[in-house]
């Protein structure tokens, strides 16, 4: 099997497995006040300290959550709320274009439920957000930025692979008083991640996309912002989050994230090593294929596991089949709950027209990738690609 | 073979690609989105293509352990399936979607698609028989005859026929949930589906209505007095007797139909049970599965799904066809299709352009 989908999730790094496996065996409820709760709580405070380590923030700062979508939902939701329970004007959200759904849903549904008005932050051909675009939408609107109630523009798309100016942005956001969150999930263990040198604000991790276990993740949180919590119950995570701790996830998490953070300078070379070799081999032999991104594969612009590409006649969902038939499994992007592919939200705000956004394919390479990945696609790919232009053909001619 | 089957979400097409995998053939599962707007669950017998209906496809999938994907085609439905559903009601004909999404969408957009992906064959849940006799592929009737849909798979032609897999054609509905129930597949006790797919609620007339508006018009009995009132032609079907809200009583007291519907003069024509018995049916876009037909034909004609078929005479006429019936049939609108068999083989359809009736020789 050819697995080419780490971008979605990647394999369990053995530190994560043994951290984990350990913590099954035990009882404890972090929250008890007994010898097995203390035990509990012992490991989810090593674990916090051990992620803060890891990601330049404090472990007072480390706010567990289920995951990234909770952590996204809990920043974008939980600073709107508060800040504008602070200052009833606050109700507008600046956020991209290019937002993972975990965030952009959220902004719409604010929208639609909460009287927030959102200012969209156009990119650029490449999917990046300037920094004076983040300065105009917080100085051109009727109320200055008195009225922005939060920035969010993620740390690294998770389509594309473009790596935003994070701590550029969050400089022109702090500059106006405006806190900044960022959805770093994808960042992790490919680029350096400082949570106090970005300038940030509140800033999503999860576990799942760089060794740790599915179904945890945090947020960082600056210990002087308030947010309202999404959970209530019994006041876990300086009430922000209520729920008993998930210590063995925590383990995991906080375990994968010491060896993915360590082994980051390295791996971020295996992985532009193996995806370089990609972009250029595939050049080759679909020489019309687009590279969608940023063309300057390097990591301070692009991830380093990321490539995307645009087969123009082709229907990513076919070459998708085509190529899963063949034990090659990479992805389309992002998917409804339906499994219809939709043209990606990403590519159209790059500006790419709606055939080359269905036409797109992502591979993202992760710790488990081998030279032999790059073979297996450079070999199955010329005759997927006819033959999904075929197919993309019956469907032009008869629409 | 490679087979691509079909997977709607319920027990039918499920147990056909399980049957497809144990006919030894490569199976890929693949259910359609059709509607444009899917709803989040299914409410009872109706409709289909919600979300749950795509899942209950996947875990068929997962269970009878093949690849599953979901296309769209939400787009080429709408065009070719209920724009032309409600052009040929404005239009005073009536159609037959089932049909229709067979002929434009299961064995043209996705069958095509298939083929240059590298498929050999669409595989569904139909109750319909292929047999490979002398002349090629041959489209029979189901062993289970209340369940038989060759009459909505009558619009094949021999090369769709060719690249197509009904593997339930010689199974009672009854054993195929039970077999179902045997293989593991959640979906064996899910209620069939019956009535238009992307009208829900069952309600034709509602749904035309918001389509196409308001056009309020007379009704006339044969005679062409006015007994009544429409808001639109477009809500009546020839045959159709209920909710005609006729102002004046029929003179003999007898129960009225729906003869005729002109939606130029937005005139919709009423009479007598009798007055629907048509006798000959002219037809037009004919197919074939076979050979064309080379002169007149005795054999069976039947002009809904699950009506009777009645012993006639078909003729090449023009472009068209020439349907003499035996015995009358009752309610015979323009738009439906006229399928022709012999004995239990389908030999062509073709789509009712005019009907002459055993009292009246008028509508159209």
């Amino acid at each position: 099997m050819v697995y080419l989908d780490h971008a979605a999730t990647t394999p369990m790094l053995p530190a994560a497995v043994d951290a984990m496996t350990s913590q099954f065996q035990r009882v404890g409820n972090a929250s008890s006040l007994h010898a097995a709760g203390r035990a509990a709580r012992r490991v989810v405070e090593e674990s916090r300290e051990t992620l803060a380590q890891a990601l330049g923030a404090r472990p007072s700062e480390v706010v567990f959550t289920a995951g990234g979508t909770e952590a996204d939902n809990l920043a974008v939701k939980g600073l709107y709320w508060a800040r504008r329970a602070e200052d009833p004007r606050r109700r507008r959200v600046v956020v991209s274009r290019v937002e993972h759904h975990a965030v952009l849903d959220v902004v719409t549904w604010l929208v639609e439920h909460e009287g927030a008005e959102v200012s969209w932050l156009e990119v650029d051909a490449h999917g990046r957000v300037a920094p004076e675009t983040l300065r105009a939408a917080l100085t051109d609107g009727p109320g200055g930025s008195q009225d922005v109630a939060l920035v969010t523009v993620m740390w690294a798309n998770n389509e594309v692979g473009t790596v935003q100016p994070v701590a550029e942005l969050a400089a022109v956001a702090q500059a106006y008083g405006v806190p900044m969150h960022s959805d770093a999930v994808q960042a992790i263990g490919q680029l350096p991640v400082d949570f106090a040198a970005s300038g940030l604000d509140a800033m999503t991790v999860t576990g799942h996309k760089f060794g740790g276990p599915l179904g945890v993740g945090a947020l960082l949180l600056g210990r002087s912002l308030a947010v309202t919590p999404l959970l209530h119950g019994g006041g876990q995570e300086r009430e922000v989050r209520s729920g008993t701790l998930d210590t063995p996830g925590i383990a995991g998490f906080a375990a994968a994230a010491e060896v993915a953070v360590k082994s980051q300078p390295e791996r971020a070379e295996h992985l532009a090593m193996l995806r370089d070799d990609l972009v250029q081999r595939v050049k080759v032999v679909v020489p019309d294929v687009l590279l969608n991104g940023d063309p300057d594969l390097s990591p301070a612009r692009r991830l380093p596991g990321n490539a995307h590409f645009s087969f123009p006649g082709c229907e990513g969902d076919s070459l998708l089949l085509l190529l899963d038939a063949r034990g090659i499994e990479c992805s389309t992007g992002s998917a409804c709950s339906a499994g219809v592919a939709r043209p990606s939200h990403v590519l159209l705000a790059t500006g790419a027209d709606e055939e080359r956004a269905r036409g797109s394919l992502r591979f993202s390479f992760g710790h488990t990738s081998r030279p032999a990945d790059v073979d297996a696609v450079v070999e199955a790919l010329p005759a997927a690609v006819e033959r999904a232009r075929r197919a993309g053909l019956t469907s032009a001619r008869q629409g | 073979m490679r087979v691509l089957a079909a997977m709607s979400g319920g027990v039918d097409s499920a147990v056909a690609a399980a049957r497809a995998v144990d006919a030894g053939h490569d199976v890929t599962g693949v259910h359609l989105a059709l509607a444009p707007d899917p709803k989040s669950f299914r409410t009872g017998a109706r409709g289909c293509c919600t979300l749950e209906d795509a899942r209950d496809a996947g875990r068929a999938a997962d269970v009878i352990g093949i690849p599953f994907y979901v296309w769209d085609l939400a787009e080429r439905f709408r065009t070719d399936v209920v724009e032309d559903f409600v052009a040929e009601y404005a239009a005073g004909r009536t159609p037959n979607p089932c049909l229709r999404c067979n002929e434009r969408i299961k064995f043209a957009a996705v069958l095509d698609r298939a083929l240059a992906l590298g498929f050999d064959a669409v595989c569904t849940g139909h109750y319909a028989r292929l047999v490979d006799g002398p002349a090629g592929r041959e489209l029979r009737r189901a062993v289970d005859q209340g369940k038989d849909q060759s009459y909505v798979l009558g619009v094949l032609d021999g090369r769709q026929l060719a690249h197509a897999l009904f593997p339930l054609g010689d199974t009672l509905k009854a054993d195929v949930r039970a077999e179902a129930t045997c293989r593991g597949l959640a979906v064996a006790a899910k209620p069939d589906s019956h009535d238009v797919c992307f009208i829900p609620d069952g309600d034709t007339a509602g749904f035309l209505a918001r389509r196409l508006g308001s056009a309020p018009g007379e009704v006339v009995d044969a005679d062409g007095a006015v007994v009544g009132a429409h808001d639109g032609a477009y809500g009546f079907t020839v045959g159709q007797r209920r909710g005609l809200r006729l102002s004046q009583p029929a003179p003999d007291g007898r129960p009225r139909y729906v003869l005729g519907v002109e939606p130029v003069r937005r005139q919709v024509t009423v009479g007598p049970a009798e007055a629907l018995d048509v006798r000959e049916v002219v037809a037009v876009r004919p197919r074939w599965t076979g050979h064309p037909l080379p002169g007149p034909r005795r054999c069976l004609a039947q002009v809904r799904a699950h009506g009777e078929a009645v012993p006639a005479t078909a003729s090449p006429a023009g472009e068209g066809v020439h349907v003499d019936l035996d015995v009358p049939l009752r309610g015979v609108a323009t738009g439906q299709a006229v399928v022709l068999y012999e004995g239990d083989r389908v030999i062509g359809s073709a789509t009712v352009s005019a009907t002459v009736s055993v009292t009246v020789s008028a509508s159209r």
